[in-house]
């Protein structure tokens, strides 16, 4: 069992939980992501390592409530414990030798752009963060994300942080003003991803994304996971999930994203029925 | 005198149209009575060549004889000094082509039914006898094992009696390997699996779940954290795909993931928060086990099912009983077919797959028919859920961590067939990890004998 040590509520809809882990914490690098199971019929999730404490054998997730398991998981509270947690799985992302990068992070998925961030800071790297919220009340991690960080931008869909736009006009705006990066890094929702690669593809800038499929088991054996990167067959619990963003195949992506929509809208009913119940 | 009747005691089933709608065990289970008039059925060779069928020399007459004399749990010790999971064998051992095969009543008839027997015994003792643990003096030496399949719970138990501290580091939330997540409830049930698991522990086993080795440990740090030898039961896991156009149309599946939803994520169970694709009409590749299962899970899920195997009925891999299970639980097959590609609509669902008539040519290397395409007999069906079922390879996982870990072109693991050994000292290696996908009786079998060469190794160390 992990238990979890700290939970911090980051926005309504956001929650971070830090976990003991000892050995996770010891091997995980940015990129990494562990699975976790909550109870005995729960489902088995994919959550990104959004920072650890290798000397306290510490983890930390930062989830969006999204749906049953992630709501089921919100339920426990500090001193509780997490059924199973398993990690660090899939490849850490490449940060090694790189003079300038933008990070490129739209809502939930900048807990999974920060560990990438930071890393890249620590090793010297010029870095630029373009953060993207639908609106204020979904602002997450400005503090972390301006400590590791030379050119911090913020962008909402209805201007209430930072400017008014989408996080594709603002790297457009810094790519047409000359802005030069050995990578953009992109990582959110599918739609966002596919966006911001369309745009570099015309700048010719190399782009990474995170890929996010949906993820049974993380070591390779069921192929829930695959995806086609330049025509081929990838897993990306084990081949990824940072993939050549330019290489993806998104549509396909967000159809298999959506393939168990109507399950979920049911599971996820039944919990807010009970709810329902406990607060009646 | 013995039982002469040609046939054996005929097996206690749910009937075909009410299994088929519930994830109960097909098979129910011999009676005392049946078991010992089955045991009649048995000549007492002397020259026992059944045994010889058997991968780990269950003594099988001898067992036999105490069924007989009523003593029940005399068979079971008597089953167990061989074989570490008889009611998982007595299940889903292929005993037509080993003991059985070799029986000498299966010159003119029936053979004597081994494996229900084992299974009997096995399941006998689990209701009504006492779970000995036995004291065991720790001999100071310390062996992980890397994998909870039917090889590594093997080893770990042959190590641990010897003394050792063992311990075994799984994958997945849950040990057992296929038994858990591949073979389905209505032929194997997973009360099963957990007593054998936790008669390990009571040897003194440790069972570290939720440990993906080589990646939250390598090889390496498990000898630096004082194991003296490793075993490798990592299993052939990979799903293979067909590499034709449409294969990651939602609808698509794996085997591995459809069954893995199925069995170990309990998805058919409303309960249970896994989702799972309940399709309408749904087409299985492949014809072997894992076809059969996947096949019969789809049913349970209220689906019209097919078999689209490329050779003929005679050729399918799948065990004899399973196949007319299949039939009967009403799962259509059609035989030499082989699809070309998958058909999605304009949301990317699967909505048809086309597929090619075969007709067998000469044998290959295999011995079998090989399957030729008739020319121009494209045709398509109409379904809404694939399962590819055309095989696994192991995980490069572990050896694409580790040095000196040598793999011939499939991917196997190369190791000394007799002891296990790799190419990497102190690491032995068995089960499908090795042999690509087997049974489990031979991974049981290899995991046995690299629990006898690990000791060696160790001790003349
Ligand atoms: C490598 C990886 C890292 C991730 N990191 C984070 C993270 O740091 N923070 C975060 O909030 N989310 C992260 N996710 C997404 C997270 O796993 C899903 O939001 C979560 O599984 C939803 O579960 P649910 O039951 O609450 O919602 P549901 O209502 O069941 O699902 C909502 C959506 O989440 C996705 N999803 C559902 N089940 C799974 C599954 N088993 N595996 C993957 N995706 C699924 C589907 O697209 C689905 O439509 C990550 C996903 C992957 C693959
Ligand atoms: C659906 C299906 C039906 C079958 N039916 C039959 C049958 O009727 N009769 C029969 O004899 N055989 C059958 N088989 C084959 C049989 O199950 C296998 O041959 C047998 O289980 C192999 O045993 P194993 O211990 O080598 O590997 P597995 O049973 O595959 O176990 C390997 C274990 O290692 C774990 N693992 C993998 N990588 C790692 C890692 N890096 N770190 C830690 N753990 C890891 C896996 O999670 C798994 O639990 C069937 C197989 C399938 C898939
Ligand atoms: S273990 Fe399998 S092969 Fe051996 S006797 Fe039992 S059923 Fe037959
Ligand atoms: S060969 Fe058949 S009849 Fe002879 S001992 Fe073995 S099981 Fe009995
Ligand atoms: S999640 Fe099963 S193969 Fe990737
Ligand atoms: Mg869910």
């Amino acid at each position: 069992m992990y238990k979890i040590v700290e939970k911090e509520r980051l926005n309504p809809t956001v929650t971070k939980m830090v976990v003991e882990a000892p050995a996770i914490a010891k091997k995980a690098k940015a990129g990494q992501f562990i699975i976790l199971r909550s109870h005995e019929m729960g489902e088995r999730i994919p959550l990104t390592v959004a920072d650890y404490d290798r000397k306290k054998g510490l983890v930390t997730i930062i989830y969006q409530l999204v749906g049953r398991s992630t709501m089921l998981l919100d339920n426990l509270e500090v001193g509780d414990a997490i059924l199973d947690f398993v990690g660090p799985l899939g490849v850490p992302s490449h940060v090694e030798g790189m003079k300038r990068v933008c990070v490129v992070g739209g809502g939930v998925g900048c807990a999974i752009a920060y560990p990438t961030a930071k890393a890249l800071y620590d090793n010297g790297t010029e870095v630029t963060v373009i953060t993207g919220f639908r609106n204020k009340d979904l602002e997450i991690l400005r503090d972390e994300f301006e400590a590791v960080s030379h050119h911090m931008y913020t962008m909402s869909d209805d201007g209430t942080v930072g400017e008014k736009g989408l996080v594709t006009n603002k790297l457009q705006e810094l790519l047409d003003a000359g802005e030069i990066f050995d990578e953009v890094i992109a990582i959110g929702p599918l739609v966002m991803m596919k966006f911001v690669c369309q745009l570099t593809k015309q700048y010719d800038v190399k782009t990474t994304v995170s890929m996010n499929p949906i993820m049974i088991d993380g070591t390779g054996m069921c192929g829930c996971c695959r995806l086609s990167v330049n025509n081929e067959m990838k897993f990306a619990c084990v081949d990824g999930p940072d993939f050549d963003g330019h290489q993806v195949d998104f549509d396909e992506a967000i159809a298999r994203s959506r393939q168990y929509a109507d399950f979920e809208a049911k599971a996820c009913e039944k919990d807010c029925h009970l709810f329902h119940k406990e607060v009646r | 005198m013995p039982n002469m009747s040609p046939n054996k005691v005929p097996m206690p089933h749910q009937e075909p149209n009410v299994r088929n709608k519930n994830v109960a065990e097909v098979a129910t289970g011999y009676t005392l009575e049946m078991a010992q008039e089955e045991a009649d059925r048995c000549l007492q060779c002397k020259h026992k060549p059944c045994v010889n069928g058997c991968p780990v020399g269950v003594q099988i007459p001898e067992f036999i004889a105490l069924i007989k004399e009523g003593d029940i749990e005399g068979a079971y010790d008597k089953i167990k000094e061989t074989n570490a999971l008889p009611a998982v064998c007595g299940r889903v051992c292929p005993q037509e082509d080993q003991c059985e095969k070799l029986c000498v009543r299966a010159i003119k008839h029936e053979a004597v039914g081994i494996g229900r027997l084992e299974r009997f015994v096995a399941d006998y003792h689990m209701a009504n006898g006492e779970n000995k643990i036995p004291t065991i003096e720790k001999n100071g030496h310390k062996v992980a094992v890397v994998g909870a399949g039917p090889a590594g719970l093997t080893c770990a138990g042959d190590l641990a009696k010897k003394g050792y501290e063992v311990t075994v580091y799984e994958a997945l939330h849950k040990a057992g390997g296929v038994l858990e997540y591949g073979i389905p409830e209505f032929r194997l049930p997973k009360a099963i699996v957990s007593k054998e698991v936790q008669a390990l522990k009571d040897l003194g086993v440790h069972m570290e779940t939720n440990m993906v080795i080589g990646k939250v440990f390598d090889i390496d740090e498990l000898f630096e954290d004082g194991n003296e030898a490793v075993f490798i039961g990592s299993g052939a896991g990979l799903p293979n795909f067909m590499k034709i156009p449409g294969e990651n149309l939602n609808g698509v599946f794996s085997a591995n993931e459809f069954l893995t939803r199925f069995n170990l994520m309990k998805a058919y169970d409303v309960e249970a928060d896994t989702p799972i694709f309940k399709g309408k009409k749904v087409a299985v590749v492949g014809g072997g086990n894992v076809a059969m299962d996947a096949a019969r899970c789809a049913k349970r899920l209220g689906a019209e099912v097919y078999i689209v195997y490329r050779r003929g009925t005679e050729e399918l891999p799948a065990r004899k009983e399973e196949v007319e299970h299949a039939m009967e639980e009403g799962i259509i097959f059609k035989t030499l077919n082989n699809p070309v590609q998958v058909l999605g609509d304009d949301k990317g669902n699967v909505r048809a797959i086309e597929c090619v008539q075969m007709e067998l040519g000469e044998p290959d290397e295999s011995g079998r028919r090989r399957p030729v395409i008739k020319e121009g007999s494209n045709f398509t069906l109409d379904i809404d859920c694939m399962i590819m079922s055309i095989g696994t390879s192991p995980n490069p996982l572990i050896h694409r961590t580790t040095e000196g870990l040598d793999t011939n072109k499939w991917g196997c693991l190369i190791a000394d067939p007799k002891t296990g050994a790799t190419t990497r000292e102190g690491v032995f290696a068995g089960g499908d990890a090795v042999t690509g996908a087997a049974t489990v009786i031979l991974a049981m079998g290899a995991g046995k004998e690299a629990a006898q060469a690990m000791d060696e190794y160790i001790q003349n160390k």
